[in-house]
């Protein structure tokens, strides 16, 4: 009764902005979902009971096939496929690094696309206008944006939680607003196109698959980083520091240095995420930087998991490839997006793949 | 040009004030950034111009104007309570134990699905309100400032006034005030906590259906996308007068409202939603309680 009378009210709600017939549309379609989910429910009782038989599998020859078979994915898909692979490359990057600050650290960051448009800028100024090439960009961007994410913390030291959010919201926000309106360096809206492709070892860098075999690499080697550092000192220090503040405090940690530590290293990675973009797309605009890219990207740490490296990697692969696999329902995937998240938080808020401690 | 700016500045800063009412209560009460508020204002927006346009066709337009938009205020700001009421219950109460950060990710979540919801019914074109009421100027010194500027200012403060006067006067007042300072305690007192959250987010979303409705007739366009940044903008309003506090959110949205019309005018205009984030940092790392906050 409780559930009729609820479906009723949420019906009755849409109808000043769906209409009369869109109103009993949507009641119809709620009515239908909410029968899919007794079933499912009834079903899932049966399923618990059914187990799948255990498949002996040796973890190590499993990684090496996953391994064999992305080295030789660019062979077998189409160029459309594999553009969104390597995007889906660049996010996990990118999600990476955010993974450090909210998953590891526990401090929310709301404009991480700040650091990501930092690095796509830097590295398409240092090519066009200065002319370095590829590795000397790389590594100055890297420098340069390690550096902003140095800044960033020292407002992020005194505050906590949401409130750090907010800021952080606001650092995201300005920064699309200085790149948007300094047309004489970032050249405005326009953005700035004509970024050279990268010479590896003298070696042009110019079909897509090259690029796929560039991001895999900085891939495994974001992934092999991020879980030596997450088992070290340095990451134990940090999940101390996300559980209890007070508490690693008193057991001689210092909270001040780990935090500038985990607003640098995650921003590192941003500028690599954002190095890669721009070396790709050859082409940046503030456009690609907004405050959804940045809540895009928590959400791929949180729908995987807050903490897990396996999870994030999850996540941002299911946020890239579902709606390119969907793209006919392309109107409502943002909808989806907004319902998917409050479902996550409200069903599973620990995320896909749970990390343990 | 100086006192006209800041005319127009404490025009807009009513409706920051009005939108930073439902913040501030919130916060207060639940310690929660309700990041969903902003697209309550946008929906009381777009309700407002449906509301508007279903009395013209039924004809109540032309028989009273002042009839057809106060009984639009009415019904959008009714509607607006139900949607805030609807979100509190789906997307916040299951999370009241859950950690801090969950709530507000959750806020995000019915951020984005109003806003895509809003666009995809309505197109993502922008809405014209339609132009019934005429205006009229009214010049002193120098100064213009139109019956509507004149309807908007007094229509926040009043509001403002009779929020506070809820609060500090009447019995759901009270125990407002005592479950934003100790929930538990509140509860053992036999204050019906549930209740109480729901009465702030019908208040606070009702506020912010009336905010709307006037950016519509003021500025004449609404668009799906205004909610995010008139959300983050009074939030920043909300900080500067102190959180938790009502006269703080009204003084806070005055004079918002005024900095950044005085700055897009003397300093850039492209830089016009910067200021606010500008601002919020700068007090939330000076003074992070307000101007009007209690201090602990």
């Amino acid at each position: 009764m409780k559930t009729i009378l609820f479906i009723l009210w949420l019906s009755f709600l849409s109808v000043p902005f769906m209409g009369l017939k869109g109103g009993l549309w949507l009641l119809s379609g709620i009515v239908l979902a909410y029968c899919i989910f007794l079933i499912i429910k009834k079903s899932s009782n049966l399923l618990k009971e059914f187990r799948l038989p255990e498949i002996p599998y040796n973890l190590k020859i499993l990684y090496a096939l996953i391994f064999v078979i992305l080295l030789v994915l660019p062979f077998v898909l189409k160029d459309y496929y594999l553009d969104v692979i390597i995007l889906a490359g660049i996010y996990i990057i990118l999600a990476l690094g955010l993974n450090v600050v909210i998953g590891f650290s526990g401090l929310l960051n709301l404009g991480f696309a700040a650091f990501y448009a930092i690095g796509a800028y830097s590295f398409a100024l240092l090519t066009t206008n200065a002319g370095l090439g590829f590795w000397t960009s790389l590594s100055s961007t890297l420098f340069i944006t390690a550096l902003s994410g140095f800044i960033l913390a020292f407002p992020a030291l005194r505050l906590r939680g949401d409130y750090l959010a907010i800021v952080t919201l606001g650092f995201g926000e300005i920064a699309r607003l200085t790149l948007n309106n300094w047309d004489s360096l970032t050249r405005g809206p326009n953005g700035i196109s004509g970024i050279p492709s990268p010479f590896v070892f003298g070696f042009e860098l110019s079909s897509l698959s090259h690029y796929y075999y560039l991001v895999f690499i900085f891939v495994l080697i974001a992934v092999f980083i991020v879980r030596r550092v997450y088992h070290s000192r340095i990451g134990r220090a940090w999940l101390a520091l996300r559980d209890d503040e007070m508490a690693a405090e008193a057991m001689g940690i210092d909270t001040t240095k780990y935090k500038f530590l985990a607003f640098s290293f995650g921003a590192f990675w941003a500028g690599l995420a954002g190095t890669l973009f721009a070396s790709k797309m050859r082409f940046v605009s503030p456009e690609s930087f907004t405050f959804m890219e940045s809540v895009f990207v928590a959400c791929m740490v949180i729908l995987g998991g807050l903490g897990s490296i396996p999870g994030v990697i999850v996540g941002s692969l299911i946020l890239v490839v579902l709606p390119e696999v969907l793209r006919e329902f392309q109107l409502y995937r943002m909808l989806a997006l907004g319902i998917g998240i409050i479902l996550m938080m409200v069903f599973r808020p620990l995320g896909l793949i749970r990390s343990k401690g | 040009m100086f006192f006209q700016q800041i005319l127009n500045g404490v025009t807009v800063g009513g409706v920051y004030a009005l939108i930073a009412l439902g913040y501030t209560m919130v916060y207060g009460i639940l310690e929660l950034i309700n990041f969903a508020h902003g697209e309550i204002y946008m929906i009381g927006a777009y309700l407002g111009i449906i509301f508007i346009g279903i009395f013209t066709v039924i004809g109540l337009t032309q028989y009273s104007i002042p009839l057809a938009i106060l009984l639009s205020f009415i019904l959008s700001a009714l509607f607006c309570s139900a949607y805030g009421f609807t979100i509190e219950k789906l997307a916040y109460k299951p999370l009241r134990k859950a950690p801090r950060l969950s709530p507000l990710i959750s806020a995000i979540g019915v951020s984005i699905f109003l806003q895509n919801y809003v666009m995809l019914t309505q197109g993502a074109t922008d809405k014209v309100f339609p132009h019934i009421l005429e205006t009229t100027k009214i010049e002193f010194f120098n100064l213009t400032i139109t019956t509507l500027q004149v309807f908007i200012i007094i229509t926040s403060l009043l509001l403002t006034g009779l929020l506070h006067l809820y609060v500090m006067k009447t019995k759901t007042g009270k125990a407002m005030r005592a479950v934003a300072q100790d929930k538990v305690m509140a509860s053992l007192l036999g204050i019906n906590i549930d209740r109480i959250i729901s009465v702030t987010f019908i208040i606070g979303s009702g506020l912010a259906a009336v905010a709307g409705m006037m950016v519509a007739m003021y500025y004449g366009l609404v668009n799906y996308s205004i909610g995010y940044i008139a959300g983050i903008k009074a939030f920043a309003a909300a900080v500067l007068g102190g959180i938790g506090s009502i006269p703080g959110a009204m003084l806070g949205g005055f004079i918002l409202g005024i900095v950044e019309s005085l700055a897009a005018s003397y300093l850039s205009s492209e830089y016009k939603d910067a200021y606010a984030f500008v601002i919020l940092i700068i007090i939330l790392l000076i003074k992070p309680r307000g101007l009007l906050g209690k201090s602990q």
